[in-house]
C-alpha cells in the first residue's frame, strides 16, 4: 500500500473523491499506444487517398491507385483499384502461368498427351480437382459410379462410347436417358417377367429357360426392345441404350440381389416403369473448352476406362 | 450539455446511447442508397433484366430452405476472390439478389456455397443428396431431409406471400398496369410467372411440367426446393456480358 501511496503523490487526480478516500488517478496513456493511435489516423488518411473511401452524391472517391487488367476482349485497361478489377488481374495472372500448360493440352491431339510425361502429370493434378469439385457429386470420388444413378467410369463399359470425342461430347453437351415404359397397356405382367429372364440370361444370370424363350421372341417381337437395344442386345451407343449382353448392370442392382427371383425382380422393375432419369448436366456453360477436354483426358487415361474405338 | 444530466435521465441516455451507436453503421450504409450502381442494372441485348423475381414455385422453395435453416450451413455469396471463383463460378452480383427478402448471403460454410448451384446437378441428384446426403457424398455432415418428399406442398397461401413481397418492392404484379410493365421489364413468360391473381395455378403447371421430385401427379415440398435450388445463380447469362460493366460499380 505504501508503494500505491507514494504513486498516487506523484500523479494527478480526477478530483473525484468517493467514500471520503477512494481517488481517480489521471494516468497518462502510454506513448506506444499514443503513437500507434496516430499511426492509424495517418494511415486512414493515405487509405483515403489512395482507395475508394468517400461517398459523394451519386458515386465516391475513387482513389489514386489503380490496377491494370485485360477485359473480356483482351484490351488492356485501367482503373481505379476495386476488388473486381483485382479479382481480374489475379485470374489472369494465374491463367499466365496455367497458360504453357492448356495450350500444350489444347494443341496436343488426345492420344499424345498421355504419352508425354509433363502434360500427363498436368492432367492428373489439374483433372483430379476438377473432377472433385464438378463430377465426384455424382459418379463418386474416384469415379466409380453409383448403382441406379451414375455409371462407373473406370470400367471399360460405355453407354455412349468411350473415345475421348465421345467421352467430350457427354461432358459439353450432357445426356439425358429415356427409356420407355413397358408396363401397364404395352405389357402385362408375365411378358415383363419372360423379359426379365430372357435379359438375364443374356448375361449369363440364373433364370427360367422357358420363361425367357417367351422372353426371347417379346423382345423381337412385341416389345419392339431390339429398336434400340439391338436385336443381339448388344445396345447402340450412339442412342446411349445400354449392352444388355455384359454382366455390367447401372439401373437394376442385379450383382446385390442374393437369389434369381430377386433379380428377376429388380430387373422387371426398370422394365416396368421405364426409366427418365440418368441425367448428366451440360457443362460447357460452367467449364470452359480447355477445361472440358482437361477432363476427358482425365476420365479417358487417368481414371482409365477410356477406349479407342 | 452537463454529464450528470445525461447520466441521471435514463430514457436521454438510451436514445442518445442508440444514436451513437448507429452512427457507424448508418455512415456506410446509406450511401448505398444513392450510389448509382449499388445494385447493378442486368439487361441483355433486347433490354430485358436478366434476374427476375422468384416463380411462385421458386418462392415456396425459397421459403422451405429458410423453413429448414439451410443459411445456417450454406451461405449464397461468391466473394471476388481468386479461390472462390475457381470453385463456385462468377462472383455473385448485387442484383441476383435483389429481390430476396431477406437475402441469403450468409457468412458461415459448412457446406458449400450454393449461389450458383442451379442446373450444376441433376433434379434426381438434388432430391437423392436431399433426402439421404450420404448417399451421395460420403463425408458429408448434412442432416438427411426425408419428409421433403412426402409432404405436399401448401399451395393455399401463396398468393398471399407474394402479396406480402410486393409491400417490400418485388414487382409481383396484382392489376393489368402492372402485369404490362412487367411484360416489358422481364418479357411475356416472365410476367405471367409474376402476376398474383394466378399464382396458385402457376406454381402447380410448374411443379407439374418440371417433374422436380421425379413425380408429375403430386405437388411436394421437395418439388419447390429443389425447383429453388435449381435457379440459383443462373438468370444472369455471364458469357453475353462484358465483366468491364461490374469493375466501375465498386
Amino acid at each position: 500500500m505504501s508503494q500505491g501511496n507514494s504513486q498516487s503523490s506523484k500523479v494527478q487526480t480526477t478530483g473525484h473523491v468517493w467514500d471520503g478516500d477512494l481517488q481517480e488517478l489521471n494516468n497518462p496513456l502510454p506513448a506506444w499506444w499514443l503513437w500507434a493511435f496516430y499511426a492509424t489516423i495517418i494511415f486512414s488518411v493515405v487509405y483515403w487517398v489512395a482507395y475508394p473511401a468517400w461517398p459523394l452524391g451519386k458515386g465516391f472517391t475513387t482513389g489514386i491507385a489503380t490496377i491494370t487488367y485485360k477485359n473480356d476482349k483482351g484490351v488492356e485497361k485501367t482503373t481505379h483499384w476495386s476488388t473486381r478489377a483485382l479479382l481480374m488481374k489475379d485470374l489472369q495472372d494465374a491463367r499466365e502461368k496455367q497458360k504453357p500448360y492448356f495450350d500444350k493440352v489444347a494443341a496436343t491431339p488426345y492420344e499424345q498427351i498421355s504419352k508425354d510425361p509433363e502434360l500427363s502429370n498436368f492432367v492428373a493434378s489439374a483433372g483430379k480437382v476438377l473432377f472433385s469439385d464438378n463430377c465426384a457429386a455424382c459418379h463418386q470420388s474416384g469415379g466409380q459410379g453409383k448403382m441406379a444413378f451414375a455409371p462407373n467410369l473406370t470400367d471399360d463399359d460405355w453407354i455412349y462410347g468411350g473415345t475421348h470425342d465421345k467421352i467430350q461430347a457427354s461432358i459439353a453437351n450432357g445426356r439425358h436417358g429415356i427409356m420407355p415404359a413397358k408396363g401397364g397397356a404395352d405389357l402385362n405382367e408375365g411378358e415383363i417377367e419372360s423379359l426379365a429372364n430372357y435379359v438375364l440370361s443374356l448375361s449369363g444370370e440364373p433364370m427360367d429357360a422357358a420363361k425367357a424363350k417367351a422372353g426371347d421372341e417379346l423382345f423381337h417381337g412385341k416389345a419392339t426392345c431390339l429398336a434400340c437395344h439391338g436385336a443381339d442386345g448388344k445396345g447402340n451407343k450412339d442412342i446411349g441404350s445400354a449392352n444388355l449382353t455384359d454382366k455390367i448392370w447401372l439401373w437394376a442392382d442385379v450383382p446385390a440381389q442374393d437369389s434369381a427371383d430377386k433379380k428377376v425382380a429388380v430387373v422387371k422393375a426398370v422394365i416396368t416403369s421405364g426409366l427418365n432419369k440418368g441425367v448428366m448436366p451440360a457443362w460447357n456453360s460452367r467449364l470452359s473448352a480447355d477445361q472440358i477436354k482437361l477432363l476427358t483426358v482425365y476420365v479417358h487415361d487417368v481414371l482409365g476406362g477410356g477406349s479407342n474405338k | 450539455m452537463d454529464h450528470g444530466k445525461i447520466e441521471k435521465n435514463l430514457g436521454l441516455m438510451l436514445v442518445l446511447t442508440m444514436f451513437a451507436i448507429s452512427i457507424g453503421g448508418l455512415v456506410e450504409i446509406v450511401p448505398l442508397f444513392f450510389i448509382k450502381g449499388t445494385v447493378e442494372d442486368v439487361r441483355n441485348a433486347d433490354g430485358i433484366k436478366m434476374v427476375r423475381p422468384y416463380s411462385p414455385l421458386e418462392q415456396r422453395g425459397r421459403d422451405i430452405y429458410v423453413r429448414e435453416g439451410c443459411y445456417l450451413c450454406h451461405s449464397q455469396m461468391i466473394r471476388p476472390f481468386r479461390d472462390e471463383s475457381m470453385r463456385y463460378g462468377h462472383y455473385s452480383l448485387a442484383a441476383e439478389s435483389q429481390y430476396d427478402h431477406p437475402f441469403q448471403w450468409g457468412s458461415k460454410r459448412t457446406g458449400p456455397d450454393l449461389a450458383r448451384v442451379g442446373k450444376k446437378y441433376s433434379n434426381e441428384w438434388q432430391v437423392q443428396h436431399l433426402i439421404a446426403p450420404r448417399s451421395m457424398v460420403p463425408e458429408s455432415v448434412m442432416p438427411n431431409y426425408p419428409w421433403l418428399l412426402t409432404t405436399a406442398l401448401d399451395t393455399s397461401d401463396v398468393a398471399d406471400r407474394m402479396t406480402a413481397l410486393r409491400v417490400t418492392g418485388v414487382p409481383y404484379s396484382v392489376n393489368k398496369a402492372e402485369f404490362d410493365n412487367n411484360v416489358k421489364e422481364f418479357g411475356a413468360d416472365v410476367a405471367k410467372q409474376l402476376h398474383i391473381p394466378d399464382a396458385q395455378k402457376n406454381l402447380i403447371e410448374q411443379a407439374q411440367t418440371g417433374k422436380y421430385d421425379g413425380n408429375a401427379a403430386d405437388v411436394t415440398e421437395m418439388d419447390a426446393l429443389v425447383a429453388y435450388l435449381q435457379v440459383l445463380g443462373t438468370m444472369v447469362d455471364f458469357s453475353k456480358l462484358d465483366n468491364d460493366n461490374f469493375v466501375k460499380f465498386r
